[in-house]
């Protein structure tokens, strides 16, 4: 596996700031509740039963119905925070998230747990790469994608005072902390990770950590490497895009997702219509071989070497 | 061809329920008359407009004058309480129905069914959750409306409220899986406080629901699923009041009611074809419809 982060001396399982912080929020609003899909160990989610016995409503294994009933809970005016394996809850419940929770107004909280490829040898049956494209094409849905347990906590913080339909990726990756703990998240204003004037790198959620190493390999190479965290992928921060290709020579997409229609999709968009630059786009870009979520993100050139290289293909050095 | 529905093909004059404790005779006739209205206000509209589904619509109306008529504790005054009932149609596609029936009822002007349909109004092919004052969920794709109403049934419970939940499906829509992971959920949690009411018109778009995919026994399933299951003639509008006003509850069951109903009912040449599911009556139809409607005795049985 690729090493740490310089400085980083441990690394987070993301799914336990998503509970405690939903304990947290929960204790504060008894309006919260959580809904699973025979997901309670799989989203860590035994701490919110513990505590609020009536507020997790399990509906088996059925997803369609998990978004349905959540919607109907909304509209009654509770908060339900559903989650589910993110390949299950967004691909089978598709259309109770379009009409229910997005077309309809409602205010779920949909939490896409272990995302891209976090089931790694389970296979692409389990992973979900479409999932960012699919809820970012979903009007009014927010698409968020944290990279570290500061970022994850401060989305669910956001989420819970949003009155509307939101996406998060929680990941059970081992992930190092990129951010202090007091994180606020703005939805549509991405993160300055590091400065840099030559190429910009842009990523989110489980990669961000792997394109921070990547800008550190570009410094010692004499290549200024600026590093954006966009943890919301709709509304996405077109300025700091836009600022992005006029300021550096090129953009770097990083993601755990398929970028058509994903992080390197949006950029794209946003880069053609205001100031196209050369980009390249790194994601799990089809169906995964067998292997490990670290040996996946490796395979598809996400190692901090692979990073650097397509940063050198923009520049052309 | 455009809509040609205008102000003058508005017939509809809006009601309002009979005070409680009037007579159930009085009750029913009035039930019977106002369901007649809205189907001459629901003919014109689909005529008119050329375009809309009057086969579901008219077997559906019965139970939705029922409904908003006598039974659910709603009011075009207190939509937003908490505490109202909560009524679902899940059978989207009759939208005309239901938006003529909220119109009759004081839900949305009566002028305003004029728009049914055109560019921009919020009377589209298909409800709209809020679109329409006291309309509580977006429908049309089949086999959401059950799903929804578990979530309100089981939001009543958390609140340790006595509201009731209503859900008025299709047949055929039965066929759509998620209903049956929501019946588990309601069977599971005990939702005594959820009714599903199926219109049991036994058509589908292309042909019977039992040449299509065999729902049957329907009633059997429903049981087996943990549900209290009644039968009803869904176009008797004394046996309707009964059974869905009823204030009884059968203790941890929700309850499931086939109303029997005709698809089409009562026009002498809709009655039960599947050719009527979204057919649109040309002037010819539109007259003959119409004067059965007027034909039948006021206040009598549709």
């Amino acid at each position: 596996m690729t090493q740490l982060l310089a400085g980083a001396e441990r690394t987070f399982d993301c799914r336990d700031a998503f509970v405690d912080t939903l304990v947290a929020l929960a204790r504060e609003d008894e309006r919260i509740v959580g809904v699973v899909n025979d997901s309670v160990g799989s989203s860590k989610l035994d701490a919110f039963r513990t505590a609020f016995p009536d507020r997790l409503v399990n509906v088996g294994i059925a997803e369609q119905d998990m978004v349905g009933m959540a919607a109907g809970l909304a509209a009654s005016g509770r908060i339900p925070f559903v989650s589910g394996a993110a390949c299950f809850l967004t691909a089978r419940a598709m259309e109770q998230i379009k009409v229910d929770a997005a077309y309809s107004g409602n205010n779920i909280k949909l939490c896409g747990m272990s995302p891209g490829v976090a089931y790694g040898e389970l296979g692409p049956t389990h992973h979900s790469i479409e999932d960012v494209a699919w809820m970012r094409a979903i009007d009014r849905m927010v698409v968020l994608v944290p990279a570290d347990p500061a970022e994850t906590a401060a989305a669910i913080r956001w989420a819970a005072g949003y009155d509307g339909p939101v996406f998060v990726r929680v990941s059970r990756m081992p992930v190092p902390a990129v951010h202090g703990p007091d994180l606020v998240l703005e939805p549509g204003r991405a993160t300055v990770l590091r400065e840099g004037d030559d190429v910009t790198l842009i990523a989110n959620g489980t990669v961000v950590w792997r394109t921070l190493a990547a800008a550190e390999l570009l410094a010692a190479d004499g290549i200024s490497a600026r590093v954006l965290s966009m943890t919301s992928v709709s509304p996405l921060d077109t300025d700091a895009v836009v600022r992005a290709a006029r300021e550096t020579a090129g953009i770097v997409t990083v993601e755990e997702a398929v970028p058509r229609g994903g992080l390197g999709g949006a950029v794209a968009e946003t880069v053609v219509r205001s100031h196209p630059v050369p980009m390249r786009m790194l994601g799990i870009d089809g169906f995964a071989p067998t292997g490990s979520a670290a040996y996946l993100l490796d395979h598809f050139q996400m190692s901090p070497e692979g990073i650097v290289r397509q940063a050198r293909e923009v520049l052309g050095r | 061809m455009g809509s040609l529905l205008s102000h003058a093909h508005l017939s509809l004059e809006a009601t309002t329920r009979l005070p409680a404790g009037s007579p159930r005779a009085e009750v029913v006739a009035h039930l019977a008359e106002t369901a007649r209205q809205i189907r001459l206000q629901d003919l014109a509209l689909v005529h008119f407009a050329g375009a809309g589904h009057i086969g579901g619509d008219f077997s559906a109306i019965d139970v939705l004058t029922v409904l908003y008529g006598a039974v659910l504790d709603v009011a075009p005054d207190r939509v937003e309480d908490p505490e109202r009932d909560r009524f679902i149609l899940s059978k989207g596609h009759v939208a005309g129905s239901y938006y003529v029936t909220l119109a009759a009822f004081g839900f949305l002007p009566v002028e305003q069914l004029a728009t049914f349909l055109k560019p921009l109004s919020s009377l589209n092919g298909h409800p709209k959750r809020r679109s329409v004052p006291g309309i509580e969920a977006s429908t049309g794709p089949l086999g959401h409306g059950l799903p929804i109403g578990v979530g309100h049934a089981l939001a009543a419970r958390l609140d340790g409220s006595e509201r009731q939940v209503f859900v008025l499906t299709g047949d055929g829509e039965m066929q759509e899986g998620s209903n049956w992971e929501a019946m588990m959920t309601a069977s599971h949690y005990r939702l005594d406080n959820l009714t599903v009411v199926v219109d049991r018109n036994g058509l589908q778009q292309g042909a019977s629901t039992e040449a299509s995919m065999d729902l049957a026994p329907l009633g059997d399933k429903a049981r087996a699923f943990g549900f209290a299951v009644s039968e009803v003639d869904g176009h008797d509008h004394g046996a309707l009041l009964d059974l869905l006003g009823s204030p009884e509850r059968p203790e941890g069951r929700p309850r499931f009611v086939i109303a029997h109903t005709h698809k089409g009912h009562p026009i002498s040449f809709m009655s039960d074809q599947v050719a009527w599911h979204h057919k649109v009556p040309d002037a010819d139809q539109y007259a003959t419809a119409r004067d059965e409607l007027l034909a039948l005795t006021p206040g009598g049985p549709a």
